[in-house]
């Protein structure tokens, strides 16, 4: 190969390593950098590790007079469900052919409780309850199901300590799946 | 022109592709006009034909018909075909599911109409000039994007299948649910969906494309979130704004949707409004207490996304008879979430002998594939099922096989084979066999 020859396809190689740049480049550029103070606003999602959680605490008893006011409604007395989902109990009953599947006896994570409620319970009014009363009233839904105690203090810290019953009985499939 | 059944002459007896009845599905084919032209092909379940008198001309002939409008509708005669079993809990109307009537249609297109719904806290009005979606988390730069400014963005269109991953679920059950077809397995829709490739706006906004995951939130009441693997959201992840044509509609996600092909449906966030890239799945309610597959071992399969190889006769099926016994046209609906469909095997003798069906182009991976098979029905009882092959070599599973793999707790991803009995006089029921 002659050093023209060379030169030549050096030169093809690099264009098309500029294009296959720029192809990755190539947006109109439409978005608008968001602010720091935006993202903290929209951010609510909290994973096990409890990165995010707000200030705040709450315990099983200040959680029991919130969920007499805004959940006992849809989920009955302590919990016992109906007309909606059951919150509490159900634990032993996997295998059979009934599954309870509740907070208790399903739930893998903690933390998912107070995501979940924080962004869309009550379910009439989602996002109505202050970072105080989600603490407190995941406290009273753990305290129900026996895996924390009566006087046992919810916040930022505590929350992602608690092991829940059926942490070890996921198995993630992805990203072969079994079947 | 005689609409009466062939006599048996002209039936080509050498064409039987398998028991009971099935020709090969190159009959249509060879034979086309002349052979199903004299009427010989029945319709399942249509109107038996009136007699035309020439002389008195119906009065759609006589006088001038409506006008144009605005936006199309179905013909009024049609008002039968609609979403069914609707169904929410007390107090949390919008929470629930209505399915698809697959057995009224034909094609591989799902009306937008008809689309299947699942929400779980109903459809949110969102006016687009107020909504944004948020990207951020592990980005160099975090970025919001108006809907006008998406639409400037180069798309993409795919014809896909979306299917709730409870798509079926009555199946698990201990005895056959009387239901139509679509009320049934009716959780499964597919549309043209156009939009823009995620990897170019996740590339905008500089995110590492090494963190494994993202969580996707949408802007309904519930805020609905699933995480969702990078790698998917590089391979063929798209922002969906359109559906058949035209801007989605409300309950598909307006203004705009994570499109994910072959996920289950959830996964598919309707009324996107952020994506945070993230270094561990945030492990959201819906992807561990709700679309989590409980074995009978009380272990539970969890980040079980391609929906899989499923399909079934949505003609002849409960409340779409046969009638006399004749020539019909078997057809139905085959998909997987891990690509194209091989093929599908109809069996009109309960699974002893099958014959393959014709497959309607165009056959597109991860898209409703319609098959087709001609079965001269001698007006006995018989049991047809339809077996799907995609082209990774995934075969549906029989009901039996399916349960004693994953227990009749599993809610999620029932994909077993599909039995109907055809009765004496036409009538046909779900079986288990």
């Amino acid at each position: 190969m002659s050093t023209r020859n060379l030169s030549a396809v050096m030169t093809s190689i690099l264009a098309l390593a500029a294009y296959a740049s720029s192809m990755a480049q190539e947006t109109p550029n439409l978005g608008r950098p968001a602010t720091p103070a935006e993202i903290a606003a929209w951010d609510v999602s909290i994973p096990p590790d409890g990165a995010g959680l707000p200030p705040g605490s709450g315990t099983p008893g200040q959680g029991a007079v919130v969920y007499v006011q805004k959940c006992q409604a849809c989920h009955g007395e302590k919990g016992v469900g109906k007309p909606n989902d059951q919150l509490v109990g159900g634990q032993g009953t996997l295998t059979t052919k009934s599954p309870v599947r509740t907070i208790g006896s399903y739930w893998p994570y903690a933390t998912t409780v107070f995501d979940y409620v924080r962004r869309a319970m009550p379910y009439t009014e989602s996002k109505s309850l202050t970072s105080e009363e989600v603490y407190a009233v995941t406290a009273y839904l753990l305290h129900l199901n026996g895996i924390i105690g009566a006087q046992d203090v919810m916040n930022a810290q505590s929350l992602p300590q608690v092991k829940m019953p059926n942490r070890d009985n996921f198995i993630v499939v992805y990203p072969t799946k079994p079947r | 022109m005689s609409m009466s059944p062939p006599s048996s002459q002209d039936q080509p007896l050498a064409e039987q592709a398998a028991g009971n009845g099935l020709l090969d599905r190159r009959i249509f084919i060879k034979h086309g006009i002349a052979l199903f032209g004299a009427g010989g092909l029945a319709v399942v379940s249509a109107p038996s034909a009136k007699a035309a008198d020439p002389s008195s001309m119906p009065p759609w002939m006589q006088f001038p018909g409506a006008g144009m409008s605005s936006y199309g509708s179905p013909a009024k005669y049609e008002n039968k075909v609609v979403r069914t079993l609707i169904q929410s809990k007390p107090g949390t109307t919008g929470s629930g599911a209505s399915r698809t009537p697959i057995e009224a249609l034909d094609g591989m297109i799902t009306p937008t109409s008809l689309h299947f719904e699942r929400h779980h806290s109903g459809v949110p009005d969102i006016d687009p000039d107020q909504h944004r979606l948020l990207i951020h988390g592990l980005v160099k730069r975090p970025l919001t994007f108006t809907v006008d400014a998406l639409l400037r963005y180069p798309m993409l269109s795919r014809i896909h299948f979306l299917e709730c991953s409870g798509n079926s679920l009555s199946m698990f059950g201990p005895t056959p649910p009387a239901l139509t077809c679509g009320q049934v397995h009716g959780l499964v829709s597919c549309s043209e969906w156009t939009g823009v490739p995620l990897r170019l706006l996740l590339e905008e906004a500089g995110a590492d494309l090494t963190a494994p995951w993202l969580l996707a939130e949408g802007a309904d009441a519930a805020a609905m979130s699933r995480s969702v693997p990078m790698a998917k959201a590089l391979d063929d992840a798209f922002l969906a704004l359109y559906q058949n044509g035209e801007r989605l509609r409300p309950e598909n996600g307006y203004p705009v949707r994570l499109f994910l092909p072959g996920y289950e449906g959830n996964m598919n966030v309707k009324w996107l409004r952020r994506l945070k890239v993230t270094s561990a799945p945030i492990m959201t309610k819906d992807e561990t207490s709700r679309y989590t597959d409980l074995q009978a071992d009380g272990k539970s399969l969890m980040f079980t996304y391609p929906m899989d190889v499923k399909s079934v006769i949505t003609r002849p099926s409960p409340g779409v008879p046969l009638q006399a016994p004749g020539l019909y046209e078997v057809s139905g609906i085959a998909w997987s979430g891990s690509g194209t469909i091989k093929h599908v095997d109809v069996s009109a003798d309960g699974g002893q002998t099958w014959a393959a069906a014709a497959l309607s182009d165009p056959v597109l991976p991860r898209a409703l594939t319609r098959f087709r098979i001609a079965w001269k029905w001698n007006g006995a009882p018989a049991v047809l099922k339809s077996r799907a092959t995609d082209e990774t070599g995934a075969v549906q599973p029989t009901r039996d096989a399916l349960i004693s793999a994953h227990g009749t707790n599993a809610i999620f991803h029932y994909n077993a084979i599909q039995a109907w009995q055809v009765e004496t006089g036409g009538e046909v029921k779900n079986v288990y066999a």
